[in-house]
C-alpha cells in the first residue's frame, strides 16, 4: 500500500490554491478525495441494500401479485429512462475526460447535458407517479387494483400483497429520484464553478468524484428496471 | 499527476453496448424463459454495471488495488444481508 | 468574536489558538471537534442515566408504584435509545478517536475535517430531536422499536425518535469513513499499517462497522417512518407484511453496532494495559487481525436476537454456531491483554485500574453471551435479566469503564492538566463495586425468571432482595461517575499543569505537548520504530500525583 508522500512536498503544494493545509500533496489531496468518495458509495450500496432486502423477501412469498404489479408498470417510460440515465452517465464521463484534457467549454455543455438528461429522467417519473395516481395504485385509503395474477385467471389479485409491492416502487424509486436530485444540485455547483474554469488537468477532483456518485445513482437503476418493471412480462 | 484518459471511442463504445443491453433485457423478459427469467435480467444489469465501473469510473484503470477492495467488500455484505435473511425465509417452513 | 489570543511568551495550544464561540462553532481543528462532541455525549450519558436510576427506583419494590406502566416503557426505551445512540456509539470514536487519531498517526488532521464539524453537527441535530422526542412525552416500545408495535398501536413519538436515530447515524457514518481515509492516506512517512497503534486499527475496524451496518438502519428506520405515516403494509402482519423483516434489518445493524461500542475500547484498553506494563503488546499481529476478525464475523450472527421471535430452527442453529464463532478474536485479546502483564512491570494508576476492571467484566459479560448463543439457555433465560446483566456487562463493565480509562490517560494530553490521582482511584473503585453490585443480581434474577421490561413484579416478591441490592450499586455507580466529572473540571482550572509525556509512555501522541498545539506537529514526523517500544524507553511511569 503507498505510504503518504514525504514532507518536502509541502513547498511546492502552496502554489495550488485549491491544496487544503492538512495534506502534504495535491495527490495525496485527490487520493483521498477519491477514496472518500468510493467509500460513501459503499454505504449508498448498503443503504439501497435494505431495500433490496424487503424487495427480495416479499418477491419471493408474493410473486404472483408482485407481477401483477409489475406488468401495470409502464416499460416503456421506465425503459425510456434507463436509456435516458446511460446517455446521462455518457456525457459526465466526457465532462470528466473534458476536464482531464482543459476543454473547458466541452466540460460545461457535458454537464449541463447531464443535468439536463436527469430533468427529462425525473419528468418522466413524474409522469409515471401521476399515472399510479390515477390508476389508484398508490397505496393507502383508496388503493384498488383489480384483476388476477399473471397466467391465473382463476387467482385474484391480493390487495394486500399488490399494495406491498407498489409501497416497495415508490420507496425505491423515490428514494432513487432524492439522490438523483442531489446529484443534479451537486452538478449545478460544479457546472458554475467550470463556467468560471476552475477545472483542469491540474484540477478536476470534484468533476470526477461528482461522476463517480452519478455512475452510482445510474447502477441503482440499472438493476431497479428489471427488477420492478421486468417480473413475469412474458405472462 | 498521470491520469488515464479514456478515448471518446470507448466511452461511445460503453454507451451503446449499455443501450444494447437495455434492449436486450425488455426482449428477453417477453420470452418465457421460466425461473430464469430472472437469472438473465440480473445478468444483463450486471453486466451493465460491471462496464459503468470498470469503465465509466476508471476502475480498470485505478492504480491501486484499495478500490476493488471497497467496491468488493460492499458487495460481499450485502450479499451477507440478502444471504442469511433469505435463509431463514426458504426455510420458515421446512419444520 | 474571535481574537488573535497568543499572548507573548505564551505557548501556543489548540485551545488559545483563538477565543469566542465562532471559533469553536465553526472549527475544522479536529481536537476542538473532539471537545464539542465530548460536552454532548456527557450530556446524554447523564440523562441516560437519569432514566435509569428511576427504573432503578421504580424496580425497588415489586408493586409498579413510582410510575405508571406506560411511563416505565418510556422509561426503559429511552434510557436504551439515548445510551446506546447518543453515548455509547459516539463516545470513544467521536471523542479520543477524532482527538487521538491524526496525532497517533503524524498528521495535522482527519482527511476532511468539514466533514468532521458536520458530523458534529449531526450529532447535536439528532440530539435536539431526541430531545423533543423526550420533552413530548418520549416513545415506549423500547429501543427496539419492533413492528407492528411501533408502526401502528402506539400513539408515541416513534417518528420523531426515528428521525433523531437517523440523523445521529449519519453522523457515525461520516466519522467512520474519515477514520477511513484518513488511516489509508494520512499516515506520516514511515508509520506503517504494522507499526501503528492498536488504538488505530480498533478504530479502523469500528469504521468498518460504521459504515456498512449504519446505512441499514437507516433505510429500515425511515421504513418504519413512512410506515407509520402512509399506514404501508411493509412490517405489519395484518396488511401482508412480516414484523420478522424489520427485525432481520434491525439487527443486522444493531448487533454489529455493540461491536461499534466495544471495539474502540478494546484499542484504549490495548494502549493503557501496554504502558502500564512497560511492555510491548503480546502478539500484535493477532491483536490487530482480532479486531477485523470481531469486524467481519460480527455481521454475521444478527439472528440470534431472534431466536424465540419465529425464525426458522434451521436459520437458528445457523446463526447459533456463527455466534459462538465470535467469541473466538475477542478470546484471544483477553489471552493477550493477560499475557502482555505478565512479566511486565504494573503500575496501578486508574486507567489500569480501569484496564484491569475491562478486561474481568467483558470476560464475564463475553462468556455469558455464549451462554445466549445456546439455544436450549436462550429459549430459557431470553427477554429475561439476564440478557439485561449480559449486555451491561459489557456495555457497562466493558465499554463506559474503557472509556473513562482512556479519558483518564489521555486527560493530561487533552487539557494539559494532571488529574487528582488519588479521587481517580475512589472513583475507579466506586465504578467498580457499584457496577458488580448493580449488575450481578440480575444475571441470579434472570435465571429465576424475572423478566425485562416489566413494570411490576408483584407476581413474583422473592425477586425483591436482588432488585433492592441492584439498586443500591446502581447509587453507588451513579457518585463513582459523578466524581469524574467533577475532579475534570476542577482539574482545568486547578490541576497540576501536564507534562508533554506524564505516564512516559509510547506513541507519537506523547512526543507533542500537552495540549498539543492546533497543527499537532511542528515538523512531519518521520516514523522509525515499531509500536510499544517500551523496551527503549527506560523510565518507569512516574508515581502517582
Amino acid at each position: 500500500m503507498p505510504n503518504s508522500p514525504v514532507a518536502t512536498a509541502n513547498h511546492e503544494a502552496h502554489d495550488n490554491p485549491a491544496l487544503l493545509h492538512h495534506f502534504a500533496s495535491e495527490q495525496q489531496q485527490k487520493d483521498a478525495a477519491s477514496l472518500g468518495m468510493w467509500v460513501f458509495l459503499a454505504t449508498e450500496i448498503m443503504f439501497f441494500g435494505g431495500m433490496f432486502c424487503a424487495y427480495l423477501v416479499y418477491r419471493y412469498w408474493y410473486f404472483g401479485d408482485f407481477g401483477a404489479g409489475s406488468q401495470s408498470l409502464n416499460v416503456v417510460l421506465g425503459g425510456t429512462n434507463t436509456a435516458v440515465l446511460i446517455c446521462s452517465s455518457l456525457t459526465v464521463a466526457l465532462a470528466v475526460r473534458a476536464a482531464q484534457l482543459g476543454k473547458q467549454t466541452t466540460v460545461v455543455v457535458c454537464l449541463i447535458l447531464t443535468m439536463l438528461f436527469g430533468v427529462v429522467f425525473l419528468g418522466i417519473k413524474g409522469v409515471e407517479y401521476h399515472d399510479k395516481f390515477v390508476e389508484h395504485h398508490v397505496p393507502g385509503a383508496s388503493f384498488h387494483f383489480p384483476g388476477h395474477i399473471p397466467s391465473h385467471p382463476d387467482i385474484p389479485i391480493n390487495q394486500q400483497h399488490a399494495q406491498i409491492f407498489f409501497s416497495l416502487y415508490f420507496i425505491m424509486t423515490g428514494l432513487h429520484a432524492l439522490h438523483m436530485i442531489v446529484g443534479l444540485g451537486l452538478f449545478a455547483v460544479i457546472t458554475y464553478y467550470a463556467m468560471r474554469k476552475r477545472y483542469g488537468p491540474h484540477y478536476c477532483t470534484p468533476v470526477e468524484i461528482a461522476g463517480l456518485y452519478w455512475h452510482f445513482v445510474d447502477i441503482i437503476w440499472i438493476y431497479l428496471f428489471p427488477l420492478l418493471y421486468l417480473i413475469d412480462r412474458h405472462k | 499527476m498521470s491520469e488515464h484518459v479514456s478515448s471518446l471511442k470507448l466511452y461511445i463504445g460503453i454507451w451503446l453496448a449499455l443501450l444494447a443491453g437495455t434492449l436486450l433485457t425488455v426482449i428477453a423478459a417477453g420470452i418465457d424463459l421460466g425461473p430464469f427469467n430472472a437469472v438473465v435480467a440480473l445478468t444483463i444489469a450486471t453486466i451493465k454495471a460491471t462496464l459503468v465501473v470498470l469503465f465509466f469510473m476508471h476502475v480498470k484503470y485505478a492504480h491501486e488495488k484499495l478500490t476493488k477492495v471497497v467496491i468488493i467488500s460492499a458487495l460481499f455484505w450485502l450479499a451477507i444481508l440478502l444471504a442469511l435473511s433469505m435463509a431463514d425465509y426458504t426455510t420458515r417452513l421446512w419444520s | 468574536m474571535a481574537t488573535a489570543a497568543v499572548q507573548s511568551g505564551e505557548r501556543e495550544t489548540y485551545l488559545n489558538h483563538q477565543y469566542g464561540i465562532k471559533s469553536w462553532l465553526l472549527t475544522v481543528d479536529h481536537k476542538r471537534i473532539a471537545l464539542l462532541y465530548l460536552m454532548g455525549i456527557t450530556f446524554f450519558f447523564f440523562i441516560g442515566g437519569f432514566f435509569a436510576l428511576l427504573i432503578r427506583l421504580e424496580l425497588l419494590t415489586p408493586a409498579g408504584d413510582l410510575v405508571q406502566a406506560d411511563t416505565y416503557n418510556k422509561l426503559f426505551t429511552m434510557h436504551g435509545q439515548v445510551m446506546v445512540f447518543f453515548f455509547l456509539i459516539p463516545a470513544v470514536p467521536a471523542v479520543l478517536g477524532n482527538f487521538l487519531i491524526p496525532i497517533m498517526i503524524g498528521a495535522k488532521d482527519l482527511a476532511f475535517p468539514r466533514i468532521n464539524l458536520l458530523s458534529w453537527y449531526l450529532y447535536m441535530i439528532g440530539g435536539v430531536l431526541m430531545l423533543y422526542t423526550i420533552i413530548n412525552g418520549g416513545v415506549d416500545t423500547g429501543w427496539t422499536f419492533y413492528t407492528p408495535l411501533s408502526t401502528e398501536f402506539l400513539n408515541t413519538h416513534v417518528i420523531t425518535a426515528g428521525l433523531a436515530i437517523f440523523v445521529a447515524g449519519f453522523s457515525s457514518i461520516l466519522t467512520g469513513l474519515n477514520f477511513v481515509v484518513t488511516t489509508h492516506r494520512m499516515r506520516a512517512p514511515g508509520m506503517t499499517w504494522s507499526r501503528l497503534p492498536l488504538f488505530v486499527w480498533a478504530h479502523y475496524a469500528t469504521s468498518i462497522i460504521q459504515l456498512l451496518g449504519t446505512p441499514v438502519l437507516a433505510i429500515t428506520l425511515l421504513l418504519v417512518v413512512c410506515e407509520r405515516l402512509f399506514h404501508l403494509g411493509i412490517f405489519n402482519p395484518a396488511l401482508g407484511g412480516d414484523p420478522l423483516l424489520f427485525q432481520h434489518l434491525f439487527w443486522f445493524y444493531s448487533h454489529p453496532a455493540v461491536y461499534i461500542m466495544i471495539l474502540p475500547g478494546m484499542g484504549i484498553v490495548s494502549e493503557i494495559v501496554c504502558c502500564f506494563s512497560r511492555k510491548r503488546i503480546f502478539g500484535y499481529q493477532a491483536m490487530a487481525l482480532a479486531l477485523l476478525g470481531i469486524a467481519v464475523v460480527g455481521f454475521l450472527v444478527w439472528a440470534h436476537h431472534m431466536f424465540v421471535a419465529g425464525i426458522s430452527l434451521y436459520a437458528a442453529l445457523i446463526f447459533s454456531l456463527l455466534s459462538y464463532f465470535v467469541a473466538v478474536p475477542s478470546a484471544i485479546k483477553v489471552f493477550n491483554w493477560t499475557a502482555t502483564m505478565y512479566n511486565g512491570s504494573i503500575s496501578y494508576q486508574t486507567p489500569m485500574l480501569y484496564a484491569f476492571g475491562f478486561v474481568g467484566l467483558f470476560t464475564i459479560g463475553g462468556l455469558t453471551g455464549l451462554f445466549l448463543a445456546s439455544l436450549g439457555i436462550d429459549v430459557h433465560v431470553t427477554d429475561t435479566y439476564f440478557v439485561v446483566a449480559h449486555f451491561h456487562y459489557i456495555m457497562v463493565g466493558g465499554m463506559v469503564m474503557a472509556y473513562l480509562g482512556g479519558m483518564h490517560f489521555w486527560w493530561p494530553k487533552i487539557s494539559g492538566r494532571m488529574y487528582p490521582e488519588g479521587w481517580g482511584r475512589l472513583a475507579a473503585l466506586l465504578v467498580f463495586v457499584g457496577f458488580n453490585l448493580t449488575f450481578f443480581p440480575q444475571f441470579i434474577l434472570g435465571y429465576m425468571g424475572m423478566p425485562r421490561r416489566y413494570w411490576d413484579y408483584s407476581h413474583s416478591p422473592e425477586f425483591q432482595i436482588l432488585n433492592v441490592l441492584s439498586t443500591a450499586g446502581a447509587t453507588i455507580l451513579a457518585v463513582g461517575y459523578l466524581l469524574p466529572m467533577i475532579y475534570f473540571l476542577w482539574s482545568m482550572r486547578y490541576g497540576k499543569p501536564a507534562p508533554a509525556n506524564p505516564w512516559n509512555a509510547a506513541g507519537l501522541e506523547w512526543m507533542v505537548p500537552s495540549p498539543p498545539p492546533t497543527f499537532n506537529f511542528d515538523e512531519e514526523p518521520v516514523v522509525t520504530w515499531e509500536a510499544y517500544n517500551y523496551d527503549e524507553i527506560k523510565e518507569e511511569v512516574p508515581v502517582a500525583q
